[in-house]
């Protein structure tokens, strides 16, 4: 796993492309061999923040430092980085056939004739493409799946302590992705490089990596491992973004840092904030569909905040049922329930049905501003 | 093929046959053993051989390669260099430096012709073969550069990128990675230019002079003064050199999607 | 660091400069020789004739007038009207082409090839191939005097009709291609549900095809316009001493008229038509579409 020391930094870094910002005093500290993942929607920034740390983006002037190893890099050109990188497009090249598109950065090194052929071998097994079929094919003779390999054993031959990736599984079908998914990670684990990874997919970033940076508007929204980042989310933005979230909003009747009763438009409920709030201050809080649960309306159990609505729509999703309840309140909330076989154990609610939506206020997270 | 009307289809056909028949004609009767053209006589090659007694078409030819290769090699260059700065960079004023490629293509010849003539005269720049080689490279860059930048759109561009990462910098990734990538639309644009700048007739008249004759020139005369099958003979010889040009050009843009084969100059000789 | 890395190093931190490096000397070259001249022969157009044909500095507009005088007005005229004459029948006999390449399937690139292997043949060979044939000596009189349909040969040389065919052959391809890119980008399942929603073939093609090919269609028509505009050798070899169009006078008048000022003029005035094409066309479009 990761040991403590930051092996890329970026300070505050600034990168504008005319008026607009691309990426706005982003400030992250990515530690020796962890999976590092990148996560946001298209425009947030986060491929402009890969490239300024493989250096093809220059930060603005006086737009913060980017280190790697401790050493400022921000004048280093690419090839002087020392990281490697797998593009989105793969970028084989076309006119060089898989062997020497993997020995290509070998040939920039001067290294030996003996050496390289050894060590493409080798690095063609790492993933899991076998030599003796694959190496002398040109790459529009490969498929998407295969490409992507050759683009990874062509980063990895040389050895980086870092390797960029940029949304290199968009491409693939959702099997082959799911399957490369876990081979990656079990790459970053027995290798122990540094995998900064960019991708808009919220799924596979909870699933490979150690640490997400969810990046939005060209800030870092929140930064922490996949159980933070999912089930403390800080603002309302990482909470719709990652999984899906339902959000209730209020004043705070009082002030108070323990139970604090919060009114909304019709509703009341209970929160326990980590700091103290102000009376009248607005509470906006979030709560996943899986941390809400149904009941009928006056057998809730002591505790729980409870909200009074009927049956909307119910939802099968196969391992779990989506109930939508219309509150009385008028909004609408998601609840997720477990499906323990509607043959064995049926849901007891039905369209139209009278319910009560409850959850533990410790289980709905209290959101920042988004900015 | 889809379903097209055969009255389309017949039209279609009747076109093609249009722009090919005088071709072949002209082609045909270059062999033809008579002097009058209209009847088959007979079969000779009579006419090719006197097209080698003559010196001016030898000397014509002879300058149209000069003028041809060199023009070629300059207009090559700098037209994919314009290419490459046009594609890659992000830079003020690229629509005024578009505009200004551009407009050689849709200016008529005749207009080059008389202005080039203007400013030689002006300066005192003799009139020659350094004049009509001066004159081709002006009006193939454009070209040029539209058959390259064409190729360029359709490439990747993280290659580079991919290849900087390897450890290549900027010059060895545009030799190792660029240059392969578009040598085919490099070489196909140099083969356009040369055969615009062999065929060019217009221009090169008005900036020869006297006594420069390129081969185009020297047939206008051989038009104009007598109409003999040598004509047809050295017609035959330029359409044959053209198609092979051609042909090889569209070959080397085979894997472009687009009206693929070679697109035409559209400002050619009038 | 090597001193070549320190050199791109250099260049990659100033984009705007490396840029420049590379437009530089292709533009140069353009500036210096295409440019310039043009810039210049706009000044001689506004100067009078010396009496041996060179200029005399003074500012003066009388070669302009001279185009109001119904002489020239009428070559004006006779060129313009060739030259739409010419657009119209490419159109009309283009179009057709361009849609069977379209339809074409794998037989496309063979048919483009064939229509732009003419067309790359050299101006002046073409040119003659269209005296060879309709010259009193040519082959169509040979082939109609052979038949028996004509006692005499016809007189097809040196006629506004030869002028214009000569001016179709030209430019031919010109308006079949950009046509032709129009035609290729249509999306079938457009006519598929036109096809559903009941439309025959005919309303098929003038509500949904034609009108989607309209900006190949005004690509062509201009890329056919313009140099026919602007042509000379055509109406020179086909049209003799009586067909005269712009082209021919402006080159006249460099030659053997030796009235630089005069002829200036006259280019100018065809680079004022082709302009006013151009921008109309330009309201439109895009520069970079038309030379696709």
């Amino acid at each position: 796993m990761a040991t403590g020391r930051p092996v890329v930094e970026l300070d505050a870094v600034t990168k504008s492309f005319g008026a607009a910002k691309a990426v706005d005093r982003v400030s992250l500290a990515i530690r020796e061999g962890e999976f590092f993942s990148l996560l946001g929607p298209s425009g947030c920034g986060k491929t402009t923040t890969l490239r300024l740390i493989a250096g093809f983006e220059t930060p603005d002037a006086g737009g913060g430092e980017v280190r790697i190893g401790g050493v400022r890099v921000n004048e280093k050109r690419p090839y002087d980085r020392g990281v490697g990188m797998v593009f989105q497009s793969y970028a084989l090249f076309p006119h060089l056939d898989v062997r020497r598109n993997v020995a290509f950065g070998l040939q920039q090194r001067g290294t030996a004739r003996a050496d390289m052929a050894h060590r493409v071998d080798r690095a063609l097994e790492l993933v899991r493409l076998d030599p003796g079929t694959y190496a002398d094919r040109m790459p529009a003779a490969l498929s998407g799946g295969q490409r992507q390999r050759v683009a990874l054993a062509r980063a990895l031959v040389l050895e980086p302590k870092i390797l960029l990736l940029d949304e290199p599984l968009g491409a693939l079908d959702l099997k082959l992705r799911k399957e490369m998914q876990l081979e990656l990670k079990a790459l970053n684990r027995s290798l122990g490089i540094t995998f900064i990874y960019v991708t808009h997919d919220q799924e596979e970033a909870l699933t490979m990596s150690d640490r997400i940076a969810v990046m939005d508007l060209a800030r870092v929204a929140q930064l922490g491992t996949p159980a933070d980042v999912y089930e403390n989310p800080r603002t309302g933005f990482v909470a719709s973004f990652i999984g899906e979230s339902n959000f209730l909003e209020g004043r705070a009747a009082g002030p108070g840092d323990g139970w604090v009763d919060v009114a909304g438009a019709g509703f009341g409920f209970q929160v326990r904030p980590e700091q103290p709030v102000a009376a009248g201050q607005v509470i906006r809080i979030a709560v996943r569909p899986e941390w809400m649960d149904l009941f009928p309306v006056g057998a809730v159990p002591p505790g729980e905040n409870a909200l009074p609505g009927a049956v909307d729509e119910v939802i099968y999703l196969g391992e779990t049922i989506h109930v939508i309840v219309a509150l009385d309140a008028g909004i609408k909330v998601t609840v997720a329930l477990r499906n323990e076989g509607q043959l064995i154990k049926p849901l007891p609610w039905t369209r139209g049905a009278r319910v009560a939506a409850a959850w533990l206020p410790e289980d709905a997270q209290i959101l920042e501003d988004d900015r | 093929m889809r379903r097209v009307p055969r009255g389309v289809m017949v039209a279609a056909g009747v076109v093609y046959v249009f722009l090919h028949a005088p071709l072949v004609a002209l082609m045909v009767f270059s062999f033809n053993d008579s002097k009058f053209a209209a009847t088959w006589t007979g079969f000779t090659l009579e006419w090719y051989r006197r097209l080698f007694e003559r010196d001016d078409i030898l000397e014509g030819l002879r300058r149209s390669l000069v003028v041809g290769l060199v023009a070629t090699a300059a207009a090559t260059v700098f037209g994919t260099l314009i290419a490459l700065a046009l594609d890659r960079h992000r830079f003020r004023g690229r629509r005024t430096v578009e505009s200004v490629l551009y407009l050689p293509l849709v200016t008529p010849e005749i207009i080059m012709g008389i202005s080039l003539l203007s400013l030689f005269g002006l300066v005192g720049f003799p009139l020659g073969i350094g004049s009509v080689t001066v004159a081709h490279i002006a009006f193939c860059i454009s070209f040029v550069t539209v058959v390259v930048g064409a190729r360029l759109r359709g490439m990747d561009r993280h290659l580079e990128e991919a290849a900087m990462m390897l450890g290549a910098d900027e010059w060895g990734a545009f030799w190792k990675v660029t240059v392969p990538q578009l040598l085919p639309g490099i070489v196909a644009g140099a083969l356009l230019a040369f055969t615009m700048s062999f065929d060019d007739y217009v221009i090169t008249s008005f900036v020869s002079g006297t006594g420069s004759a390129t081969l185009p020139v020297v047939v206008y005369g051989m038009v104009r003064r007598n109409i003999e099958p040598s004509i047809n003979a050295i017609s035959t010889i330029i359409i044959v050199v053209t198609s092979l040009l051609l042909y090889l050009a569209d070959r080397l843009q085979a894997d472009r999607r687009l009206p693929s084969t070679v697109p035409p100059p559209s400002r050619r000789n009038h | 660091m090597t001193r070549r890395r320190r050199l791109l190093a250099w260049f990659a931190r100033r984009p705007g400069a490396t840029a420049a490096a590379m437009l530089g000397p292709g533009l140069a070259w353009l500036l210096l020789f295409f440019l310039v001249p043009i810039g210049l022969m706009l000044v001689y157009s506004t100067m009078r004739r010396g009496t041996y044909g060179g200029f005399v500095p003074g500012f003066t507009l009388e070669h302009y007038r001279r185009f109001f005088d119904p002489l020239y007005l009428d070559i004006l005229r006779r060129t313009v009207v060739w030259s739409l004459a010419c657009t119209v029948a490419c159109l009309v006999v283009g179009y057709p082409v361009a849609y069977v390449i379209a339809r074409a399937g794998r037989w496309r690139q063979l048919l483009l090839f064939l229509v732009v292997l003419p067309f790359w043949t050299s101006f002046l060979v073409r040119t003659f191939a269209m005296i060879f044939l309709l010259r009193d000596s040519g082959l169509v009189n040979g082939i109609l005097l052979a038949l028996g349909l004509i006692d005499q040969p016809l007189a097809l040389l040196y006629t506004p009709l030869a002028v214009t065919l000569g001016l179709v052959y030209g430019f031919l391809p010109l308006m079949i291609l950009p046509i032709y890119a129009s035609l290729e980008k249509l999306d079938h399942s457009l006519l598929e549900a036109a096809e559903v929603l009941g439309a025959r073939p005919r309303a098929r093609f003038f509500q949904v095809i034609f009108p989607l090919s309209l900006p190949g269609v005004a690509a062509g028509c201009l890329l056919t316009f313009i140099p026919a505009l602007g042509s000379f050798l055509t109406s020179d070899l086909l049209g003799g001493a009586k067909q005269v169009m712009i082209g021919n006078l402006i080159q006249n008048q460099f030659t053997v008229a030796r009235n630089w000022p005069f002829g200036s003029a006259a280019a100018f005035v065809v680079m004022g038509l082709v302009l006013v094409a151009v921008l109309g066309y330009l309201r439109r479009r895009d520069v970079g579409e038309l030379v696709r």
